[in-house]
């Protein structure tokens, strides 16, 4: 751009220094053509961007909860009551390449009539796939060793919680959870608060809480 | 070549010379060949950045091949590499040679990074060739992770259980991280997908074209010479000083040193081979179905440091461990060059950095060695597998081996090893007696404590008696059980007395 434009510029008089020709340069039509195509280039990759975004961060624009729906985990009869046992259900969202990886695992604990417990098979330490024992009452994770006793409180080892836990509800004799993303410390802390369980009436979300109500 | 042009114009050397006129790039590449090397960096010590490069250009080969029978779908992949081993002639060489390549290809690295750093080659004015080199590392670890995850396993499904958990603890966006690395609610097709696209396009695209950057720079700026005690890098002198003794004295590098990272390439890829031919394929272990809750998983070798960490962090340091200590590591690393960029390159003139390459490899390797290991973990089968030694329960009474019965039925084992042979979650129980008493271990049956759970409601009180009475019998021979001195006191009569002070009650 600092060579001498013969097209483009006036002709060469003794005021004109090689510093007012490099100015004008910067300013020629070819020099504000440049900057205008760049300049247009940016307002497309700007507009290319938005698609792209929101493509790349589509699944994490999406919230938890939308994510959740209500599972069949089998008829109540099939879970004895003073037991705990494992049960598994294809999870509500699942994509066409999912294979085995759409099926859940989870812990179900019947405590007695319409009580239940159904605990996430992630420890709440690493996600790792916790077991339990029936003898010694407990959950233990393979992983790093964390321990859980029957009613998913923390007994031991790096977990800084007790088990993630499903909401749960019986709906003609079946045991039905709210469940369809992978319980987490980021999704199950805020449980606590703010129940999974969106559809339900004002009502029963006032027993936020307390996990073992029904419907 | 220059020669045969010259003075014979065969066919080879004008198609050459047809080549280069439209071309251009004999001369540049001549130059970089015969660039000068200070003499005694051709060296066995400066081999280690060409054979990482040799390795690189042997996964990207090996993984083509395995992407023409890789199938990178959830429901597939596990199959797929099961066909590849079994099925594909040489398919299993192929995953094998990939397999052992990737751990090759971190181990050179990392080898290499401790060579630039001890020989001080990160300082002026080679700072920017460091820390291209720092993120040629991080995405080489990059590489192997989601390389791990491609081998679509158990191990897989579970490792990246373990990374949606640790992106769930960021705060504030946890929930999103998680489904942008899963690429939905769980670990399933979406997930693979998004490993597959980052370990076969983007990582490789930015990896080759950071080393392109590297070696740009090594041309650039040149090899760097061998360190000498007092011999100090000046920002003002250094380059003159470089350049006037390369001049010199140095050689060209082809063939004055290359011919000594060639050898030392062959012997890498040898290896490789040698390990892939007689070792196997790695994996894959069983297929990810998360049903299927039978099992110990375990992270790549690269990664055990890790897994080890995070199973003896305290839990409330855990969360600010994983996000500020990784920070902190590559920040340190990238800041390097920057604020050490002059002075001593010698080793035996920075005490300091010999300090801290021992320190961080007795630590990545002792960690590492706790991860191969894992006696934080539970045996799961103890319990049901682990017999109690014979000579335990000899002479005991039959409460006592009720007791031992109680053990085993309540998955002592399973943490608490005897005669050897157990978890090592927990203090082993031989010679338990010699340290507790028999309130001591009731209370600590009950009530747990320490890393113990409670046992209270998963013993009945005759359950308890008997195991107690049976870990009362675990002693050294000869050496007497715990005491509890207050308790003699007690039963003696002397604590009633109370003016008479307890030594004077001799029994």
């Amino acid at each position: 751009m600092s060579t001498h434009d013969e097209h483009g510029m006036p002709p060469l008089s003794a005021e004109v220094t090689p510093d007012d020709l490099a100015r004008a340069a910067a300013h020629s039509r070819r020099a504000f053509l440049f900057k205008l195509s760049l300049a247009l280039n940016g307002v497309v990759g700007a507009f290319m961007a938005v698609p792209i975004l929101g493509y790349i961060l589509g699944p994490a624009l999406r919230k938890t909860s939308s994510y959740n729906f209500w599972v069949a985990l089998g008829s109540v009869t099939e879970f004895p009551a003073g037991q705990t046992r494992m049960a598994e259900f294809v999870n509500p969202v699942t994509g066409v390449s999912d294979g085995m990886t759409a099926k859940v695992a989870c812990w179900v604990r019947h405590i007695e009539d319409q009580k239940f417990q159904v605990f996430a098979i992630n420890c709440a330490h690493l996600g790792c796939p916790v077991r339990w024992f029936e003898q010694s009452r407990l959950f233990l994770c393979p992983c790093h060793g964390g321990a859980y006793y029957e009613d998913g409180s923390r007994a031991s080892g790096p977990p800084e919680r007790g088990l993630f836990q499903y909401d749960y509800t019986i709906a003609n004799g079946k045991l039905m959870i709210h469940a369809g993303a992978m319980p987490t410390l980021a999704n199950e802390a805020c449980n606590q608060k703010k129940p999974l369980t969106q559809i339900q009436t004002p009502a029963v979300d006032g027993m936020a809480g307390s996990a073992g109500k029904e419907v | 070549m220059a020669n045969a042009k010259k003075n014979n114009p065969s066919v080879a050397g004008k198609t050459l010379a047809w080549f280069d006129h439209r071309l251009g790039l004999l001369k540049p590449a001549m130059e970089a060949a015969e660039h000068p090397t200070p003499e005694r960096s051709a060296s066995w010590w400066y081999v280690f950045g060409s054979a990482a490069t040799v390795l690189l250009v042997l996964q990207v080969m090996t993984g083509i091949l395995l992407a023409l029978v890789y199938t990178p779908s959830a429901a597939e992949a596990w199959n797929s590499l099961q066909f590849l081993n079994h099925n594909v002639t040489l398919g299993w060489f192929l995953r094998a040679m990939h397999g052992w390549g990737s751990d090759f290809m971190i181990a050179i690295v990392l080898i290499h990074l401790v060579q630039v750093f001890m020989f001080g080659a990160y300082k002026f004015p080679r700072e920017l060739t460091w820390i291209v080199g720092v993120f040629l590392l991080v995405l080489t670890l990059g590489m192997a992770f989601t390389g791990q995850v491609l081998r679509f396993d158990q191990d897989a499904y579970w490792g990246l259980g373990i990374g949606a958990s640790i992106t769930s603890r960021i705060p504030f966006i946890g929930d999103p991280m998680v489904h942008m690395l899963l690429g939905g609610p769980i670990i399933g097709g979406a997930t693979l997908s998004h490993f597959f696209a980052l370990h076969v396009f983007v990582i490789p695209g930015i990896l080759l074209a950071l080393v392109g950057l590297h070696v740009w720079m090594v041309l650039r700026l040149g090899i760097n010479e061998w360190p000498m005690p007092g011999r100090i890098v000046n920002k003002a002198t250094y380059e003159r000083e470089y350049h006037e003794t390369t001049e010199k004295t140095g050689i060209p590098f082809v063939p004055g040193a290359a011919w000594k990272d060639a050898v030392f390439a062959a012997a890498i890829i040898l290896s490789v081979m040698a390990c892939a031919w007689f070792l196997g394929p790695i994996g894959p272990t069983g297929q990810p179905d998360p049903t299927i809750i039978q099992t110990s998983p375990r992270p790549d070798y690269a990664f055990l440091w890790l897994f080890a960490v995070l199973a003896y962090l305290p839990p409330e340091l855990e969360t600010p461990f994983i996000f500020i200590a990784p920070a902190l590591a590559i920040g340190a690393m990238l800041a390097l060059p920057l604020l050490f960029g002059e002075g001593e390159k010698h080793w035996s003139r920075r005490p300091v950095a010999v300090v801290m390459v021992t320190v961080i490899a007795v630590a990545l390797g002792v960690f590492t060695h706790l991860g191969m290991h894992e006696p934080w973990s539970p045996v799961m089968n103890a319990w049901s597998g682990d017999a109690i030694p014979a000579a335990y329960l000899k002479n005991r009474s039959p409460l006592e081996r009720q007791g031992a019965l109680v053990l085993q039925n309540k998955q002592c084992r399973d943490c608490h090893a005897l005669g050897g042979v157990g978890g090592q979650r927990g203090p082993a129980l031989d010679g338990v007696a010699n340290r507790l008493t028999e309130d001591q271990l009731i209370r600590q049956v009950l009530q747990g404590g320490g890393n113990m759970p409670a046992y209270g409601k998963a013993l009945s009180p005759a359950e308890t008696h008997a195991l107690v009475s049976f870990l009362e019998t675990l002693r050294g021979k000869d050496e007497p059980p715990a005491e509890d001195y207050s308790r003699k006191l007690a039963n003696s009569g002397a604590m009633q007395v109370s003016h008479v002070p307890a030594y004077l009650s001799v029994h």
